[in-house]
């Protein structure tokens, strides 16, 4: 029982170490798809290394909420992704926190986000905060949709209990499961800020959304920020690869079974940080307008999942 | 019978219904008329796909000749057609203005759960697994009847119809292991004469309205008093 907590603990420094590679990996391929050489692949963690030495200055309009956001995102952020099993299904804290505790858990990192956006009293930030607000508004019905979709599925809410019955059901075609795909991809590329809802590498202000609640951030405050961000990225990546092809996670605690959950996670998430790379270089931007029509897709394929599920695979 | 206790081809095959079903609504609210057609085409090649299943697991020879003639007729002879009509009528780059998407969308999902009410107490009825796509079938009829309905361009509600085709096609696959050949091939033989019906009047009502948007046609004024009626 005690190794077992150990390991949701060296799960959880996991997502915190390897969050850096993979942005850094989706950065590298997507500037060699853009015929550059590119930052190398460790390149964030030496961001975050500047960042977290530098002087960090605040706004003197700031109140003490502007002051805590970034440790309450950090932690929240990081709450949320230890909810998610990485190397072993079966950890626990899959009974502490279900799937819609990892929704609510998002959620409240969230809403610091954006307040911390709205606290110094800038354009930009009430902007971007009442941008990002529009965007998950409308992503969370969408992602609760896919994630009720697997819940019924798998009877439970569990994430552990969803993976484990995918798992032990072996090679089953659900439609349902195509469609929750499809909705969670979605919502992970509006909730991660990808590229055609948001760019993380512009700066300009009329499409900016994340970096808008950001732009008064400076030293560690930044850092934090910044790096809850790309643990989101991955929880998101490890939830899709975990969820859909569950298949080389460890099921018990021997050397060998870790060691090959470790490198097979490694291998699905460079697989899908590579298709995101080719995803974000093909698509364009789109209006930020037209946000909704995308959320709506979401929406409406976790729609179509709940009801395939209902209609074609529960035998009367 | 659950889903985890059937052969691999038959889950393939639910994932097939299942496609068609996505693709239904995808044409409902596709704006732009080439990139609906194609998405018609894609609807009669998975079309074509669960037919070819359905020979391959209830080993009925004579589906393989259905989903060849569908294939060759649904995914490619009539998109064809279509295609060539829309360029023919110079409506290549032709957008339509969609009256609230979203609540149609929605109004969609609602038919998919009303035909799944309906086919309930016949499913019950016996054990054959394909019996669950007769409600996805009768889903796609009503969602091509809905697109009928709310799309005011011409081509668009010919794609409504014929997608209604398909909704039929894929209920007599699913419930009865397909038609006799010659039924088969009588309907295959209407759909092709509609669709050369429905090209001559597209012409008619451009040369007699200036448009294919139909809701002109509710109009019962001269050409000239209805210029003069815009005007205010």
């Amino acid at each position: 029982m005690l190794s077992a907590w150990l390991l949701a603990l060296i799960q959880a420094l996991l997502y915190v170490a390897l969050a850096p590679l993979l942005v850094g990996w989706v950065r590298k391929v997507k500037a060699r798809l853009q015929n550059r050489r590119g930052p190398r692949v460790l390149q964030p963690y030496a961001d975050l290394r500047k960042l977290l030495r530098k002087e960090t200055r605040v706004a003197y309009t700031a109140s003490p909420l502007f002051l805590v956001a970034p440790y309450i995102v950090f932690v929240a952020t990081w709450l949320a992704a230890a909810t998610v099993p990485l190397v072993v299904m079966d950890l626990p804290v899959a009974r502490i926190a279900d799937i819609i505790v990892l929704v609510g858990l998002l959620g409240l990192a969230r809403f610091f986000l954006a307040l911390a956006g709205m606290d110094i009293g800038t354009a930009f930030g009430g902007m971007g905060a009442s941008r990002e607000m529009m965007v998950s508004g409308l992503a969370e019905p969408a992602m609760l949709m896919a994630v009720f979709t697997l819940a019924m599925s798998a009877h439970s809410t569990s994430l552990a209990g969803v993976i484990y019955q995918h798992w032990a059901d072996g090679l089953v075609l659900r439609p349902s499961y195509l469609f929750a795909l499809g909705a969670l991809m979605l919502v992970a590329l509006a909730e991660c800020g990808r590229i055609p809802v948001d760019n993380h590498a512009t700066h300009l202000e009329l499409t900016m959304i994340h970096e808008a609640m950001l732009l008064e951030y400076s030293g560690r405050h930044l850092a934090l920020m910044e790096w809850a961000a790309q643990i989101k990225l991955m929880l998101y990546g490890v939830l899709i690869v975990n969820v859909f092809l569950p298949w080389g996670m460890a099921t018990d605690f021997t050397p060998v079974a870790l060691a090959l959950g470790l490198v097979t996670v490694i291998a699905k998430l460079a697989v899908l940080g590579g298709a995101l790379a080719i995803a974000e270089t093909v698509l364009a931007k789109m209006r930020l307008f037209r946000v909704p029509a995308f959320l709506n897709l979401a929406l409406l394929l976790g729609l179509l999942g709940l009801l395939s599920h209902v209609i074609l695979e529960v035998g009367v | 019978m659950s889903l985890t206790l059937m052969p691999l081809l038959q889950q393939f095959m639910l994932l097939l219904a299942a496609l068609v079903l996505f693709l239904s609504f995808v044409l409902l609210a596709q704006a732009r008329l080439v990139a609906a057609i194609h998405i018609f085409a894609w609807q009669g090649a998975l079309i074509a796909a669960v037919t070819f299943t359905v020979a391959v697991t209830g080993d009925a020879p004579h589906l393989y000749f259905s989903a060849l003639l569908t294939l060759a007729l649904k995914a490619m002879l009539i998109p064809w057609m279509l295609h060539r009509l829309v360029r023919q009528l110079g409506l290549e780059r032709h957008t339509e203005v969609l009256i609230r998407p979203g609540l149609v969308v929605m109004a969609a999902v609602v038919l998919v759960i009303f035909s799944y009410w309906v086919v309930v107490p016949m499913v019950e009825q016996s054990l054959a697994f394909t019996r669950n796509i007769i409600a996805v079938s009768l889903a796609v009829v009503l969602i091509g009847l809905l697109m009928m309905v709310f799309r005011q361009q011409a081509v668009a509600q010919v794609l409504g119809f014929m997608s209604m085709e398909n909704g039929l096609f894929l209920a007599a696959i699913s419930a009865t292991a397909g038609m006799p050949l010659v039924v088969e091939l009588g309907v295959a033989f209407d759909v092709l004469v509609a669709m050369v019906l429905f090209g001559v009047f597209f012409f008619q009502i451009r040369e007699s309205i200036d448009s294919l948007d139909v809701d002109r046609l509710n109009r019962l004024t001269e050409t000239l008093e209805q210029d003069s009626g815009e005007q205010p």
